[in-house]
């Protein structure tokens, strides 16, 4: 499979966004949607640069908004939420106008995109922002290709909307085949002002938790766990001040989960005909959802993880992190239609839409799986063989082989090349690696605990995935398709933990918001930096670094994946190489916004050796 | 444009030789190359701001106000009203604490009334410490009484969930005191929570007008049921008993109170 995709050079592809039906299909919809939103968008709805200089041009304004019959207002791009799909070619320069129609200040951050810093986005940081009525060159040569997307990275408009997908044509051959494709962007939307959610979660931060541990559930967990199990699991996270079922800040309670800006009841439809290849470029543009998604009946192979080409991996579901992307391909061997679900990580909710052979078809929703428990793992916590009984860690082993086993089964032995064994070798010695102990500093009150043992967990698909006989995609699984460039050994370690303080509400590295350190993390220009996290935390942060790659360390070495966002499990530690290309000062933030706004957050720097960053 | 058209027809002029001509159109160029190179960069070379820590509202004010208690005691022939407030304005680190608590009979004219502003700065991962004064009044039909105090508190989540709320207090008189507030949320579902409650108070010396004995107070447990039909409000119902303890019981029992007291009481938690 992997050879076959690597050698082909003619482009399969026939159409794109060439469909039959038509819009007047879809009567009725709001005309706020983007056209991708459609099942049946045109070229014509699709932005892509003009003239010699290659010119884009964007507005910024506020918008009336439809989500599943409610009325609302939001940002939007070109009037639609999400914003157009941008369409640039690797290779070209680009000029991208951006006008600001709001009474309030915006901004476009470009993710996971190559570029001048100054033409990064981000206000305070590449740039002034742009105020109200002003418009932004943002001007740059494209030289990468994949999917991304773009936003806001002005106060909290990120979460009225103020998002899109960009998608860059590679300038060679895509060394990945498809019929026809479809960006699939998933969001959350609320209809409350965000500012007033920030303010709930300072002063409560379980305000939007309606899962939390009952009588009820104490009572089933003596029952499936014995009594003196469940009591000893209460009292350690009582003892601790933490909740087991902080899964996410802002759930379901609030939030409608969006696929392509449709809510569950408007049923986002793509459609497919019988034998084709639908390349399916899933975009996690929410402001604090993490997502699992799977298409039942249907395998996914993923083809692309942020932008970058990997080796090929089938598999029937996977977590993406905010801002994460992952381009998967499914080919429908039946004309019938079939359910995308996404669910939240905490099951409060779902986004969905339909996959069909025709317009306005739908097929059996699945249920939402039960809200899963934080572990002593998650905690940071080594188990003794007594602990393994309880709770999530028995199903952390346990999972740990059913994956083995099933990349066995379903792997057909002519795709089982080197690198899947690699994985599953790598799996296997990765659960026997040793966790790192945490160092003797605490982070202080910003930090409400430590993980006092760090974990691996490139082989854990996440809390509650991988447990129910699925085959879910892992960090490990990750191997770029191109070797990377630089074969350097790391000259420097720059080591950051991601802190915080539910309680509180506070958000940090190392302890510090962003408002208490007094400078920016050093990075020398094209030095080779390992930079590793760790997650001391008790919740999933995706962590995203601007205007240079992340080669995660998950064991493939030169192969090891190219990413801008990282997810990290709780009490995870994970390494990535960095060659800061590009100097300037760059972003650097966990990408749920609540968190990035509430402090954690750092800038880094990169600088030649005489400190210019020009 | 002009000056370089000049310059052209000057060398023009000053070399025979054609070859010269280009080699100096040369150097010309080499010395624009890079004025060009620079304009056409232009965007590139725009200056960033300079490193700021201030971009972001991670130290924002913010302001809380919560009414723990707004309730009808029932008790035989007293029947109080009772109110328990307390908010902060302020950042992570430094915060205005207010807290105001008092009981007034329904039945006659009576009531006590406690207030206190503090300076609240965190100072473990669940605990603030706070400093600042108090000031009690209690007064009946016929005349009324207070004294101020100094306060050192501390207050945050101890280990087990328990919200709890200790002080001391330093009387205008000299007299030092104590107190202790204690409460923890048990789920029965997602919005009817079980909220037991314990207070206590102690003191060093023995105040006669204010009916406070040397040595431990009372003791006062309470069980109450909320349903937060927002979280932000929540009707309760509970049962409350009051224990008048050691010299404190014997004072109450020369004024005639009962050192005893048990009821139900009905209310509503709110907060902003």
């Amino acid at each position: 499979m992997k050879k076959e995709e690597k050698t082909t050079t003619k482009i399969s592809r026939r159409t794109f966004f060439r469909y039959t039906a038509t819009i007047g299909a879809v009567a009725g919809m709001s005309t706020i949607l983007p056209a991708y939103a459609f099942s049946n968008f045109k070229e014509r709805d699709v932005l892509e640069p003009t003239g010699a200089e290659n010119i884009l041009d964007l507005t910024i304004s506020e918008i009336p908004i439809n989500i599943d019959g409610k009325k609302s207002k939001a940002i939007g791009i070109n009037g639609k939420v999400p914003g157009p799909l941008i369409r640039l070619k690797e290779g070209e320069d680009v000029l991208l106008r951006v006008k600001n129609e709001l009474d309030e200040d915006t901004s476009i951050h470009w993710h996971g995109i190559i570029l001048p810093f100054q033409m990064d986005g981000v206000p305070g940081v590449s740039f002034d922002g742009i105020k109200p009525g002003e418009t932004f060159e943002y001007k740059f040569p494209v030289i990468q290709n994949g999917t991304y997307w773009y936003h806001s990275h002005s106060k909290l408009q990120e979460q009225l909307g103020h998002f899109g997908p960009m998608i860059i044509e590679p300038k060679d051959n895509d060394p990945v085949e498809f019929d026809r494709e479809y960006p699939v962007i998933l969001s959350d939307w609320t209809f409350e002002s965000p500012y007033d959610v920030i303010k709930k979660l300072k002063k409560m931060d379980g305000y939007y938790n309606f899962q939390k541990r009952t009588f009820g559930e104490f009572f089933k967990d003596v029952s499936e766990d014995g009594f003196s199990n469940a009591f000893k699991n209460y009292l350690a996270f009582g003892r601790m001040r933490m909740s087991a079922t902080d899964l996410a800040d802002v759930t379901g309670a609030t939030y409608t989960y969006l696929m392509n800006g449709r809510g569950p009841e408007s049923n986002w439809n793509a459609l497919f005909k019988k034998g084709e290849k639908v390349r399916l470029r899933f975009i996690n543009a929410a402001a604090g959802s993490t997502f699992d998604v799977r298409i039942p009946g249907l395998k996914m192979t993923v083809v692309q993880a942020d932008g970058q080409n990997i080796e090929p991996v089938s598999i029937e579901e996977f977590r993406i992190g905010i801002a994460e992307t992952y381009d998967v391909i499914v080919e429908p061997k039946e004309e019938k239609a079939f359910t995308i679900f996404a669910e939240s990580i905490d099951r409060s909710g779902f986004a969905r839409g339909t996959l069909a052979p025709g317009e306005g078809m739908a097929a059996a929703v699945p249920v939402l799986r039960p809200r899963p428990s934080r572990s002593m793992k998650d905690m940071g916590m080594k188990m003794d063989m007594g602990d393994m009984k309880m709770d999530g860690m028995k199903m952390d082993g346990m999972e740990k082989k059913d994956n083995a086993m099933e990349g066995m089964d379903h792997g057909n032995m002519e795709g089982m090349d080197h690198g899947n064994m690699d994985h599953n070798m790598m799996g296997m010695s990765g659960m026997s690696s040793e966790p790192v102990k945490h160092g003797p500093d605490r982070h202080g009150l910003g930090a409400a605990a430590i993980a006092d043992y760090q974990f691996d967990r490139m082989d854990e698909p996440g809390i509650g995935l991988g447990n129910d006989g699925r085959k879910v995609l892992v960090y490990r699984d990750l191997k770029s398709l191109e070797p990377n460039v630089d074969k350097r050994k790391p000259e420097r370690e720059v080591e950051l933990h991601l802190t915080g303080n539910m309680e509180r509400y506070m958000w940090s590295f190392d302890g510090k918001e962003f408002n208490e350190v007094d400078g920016p993390v050093e990075f020398g220009h094209k030095e080779r930096i390992r930079l590793t996290l760790v997650n001391d935390t008790m919740m999933e942060h995706p962590i995203h670094l601007h205007g240079m790659w992340m080669e995660m360390e998950n064991g493939n070495e030169l192969y090891n994946p190219r990413k801008h966002t990282l997810l990290l499990q709780p009490a995870q530690r994970i390494s990535a190489l960095v060659t800061p290309n590009d100097k300037g000062r760059w972003a650097f933030h966990c990408h749920i916004l609540y968190h990035m706004e509430m402090g954690m957050f750092r800038v880094v720097q990169v600088s030649d050796k005489n400190g210019g960053i020009y | 444009m002009k000056p370089l058209n000049n310059t052209i027809k000057q060398t023009q002029k000053n070399f025979r030789d054609n070859n010269m001509l280009k080699q100096n159109i040369r150097k010309i160029v080499m010395i624009l190359l890079p004025i060009l190179v620079l304009t056409g960069i232009s965007v590139k070379a725009q200056i960033a701001p300079e490193f700021s820590n201030k971009i972001l509202p991670d130290n924002e004010t913010y302001f809380f106000f919560i009414a723990d208690r707004l309730e009808y005691y029932s008790i035989e022939g007293l029947n109080p009203i009772i109110g328990d407030v307390q908010g902060y304005i302020g950042k992570d680190y430094n915060k205005f604490w207010f807290k105001a608590e008092g009981e007034a009979l329904t039945a006659e004219k009576e009531g006590e009334m406690e207030l206190q502003g503090l300076y609240s700065r965190p100072v473990a991962t669940y605990f603030d410490v706070q400093v600042g004064l108090r000031y009690d009044v209690a007064y009946n039909s016929v005349s009324s009484n207070s004294r101020g105090f100094a306060v050192l508190g501390m207050q945050g989540l101890a280990p087990y969930l328990f919200e709890v709320d200790g002080s001391i207090q330093l009387s205008e008189d000299g007299d030092l005191s104590g107190s202790f507030e204690g409460e923890l949320d048990l789920l029965v579902t997602q919005r009817l929570i079980i909220q037991p409650r314990l207070t206590t108070s102690v003191a060093v010396q023995k105040v006669e007008e204010f009916g406070v004995g040397s040595g431990l107070n009372n003791i006062q447990l309470g069980l109450r049921l909320r349903y937060e039909i927002k979280r932000e409000f929540a009707p309760y119902v509970g049962i409350s008993w009051n224990r008048k303890l050691s010299e404190t019981a014997d004072l109450a029992k020369l004024e005639g109170a009962d050192i005893s007291v048990f009821g139900v009481v009905a209310g509503v938690r709110l907060w902003y």
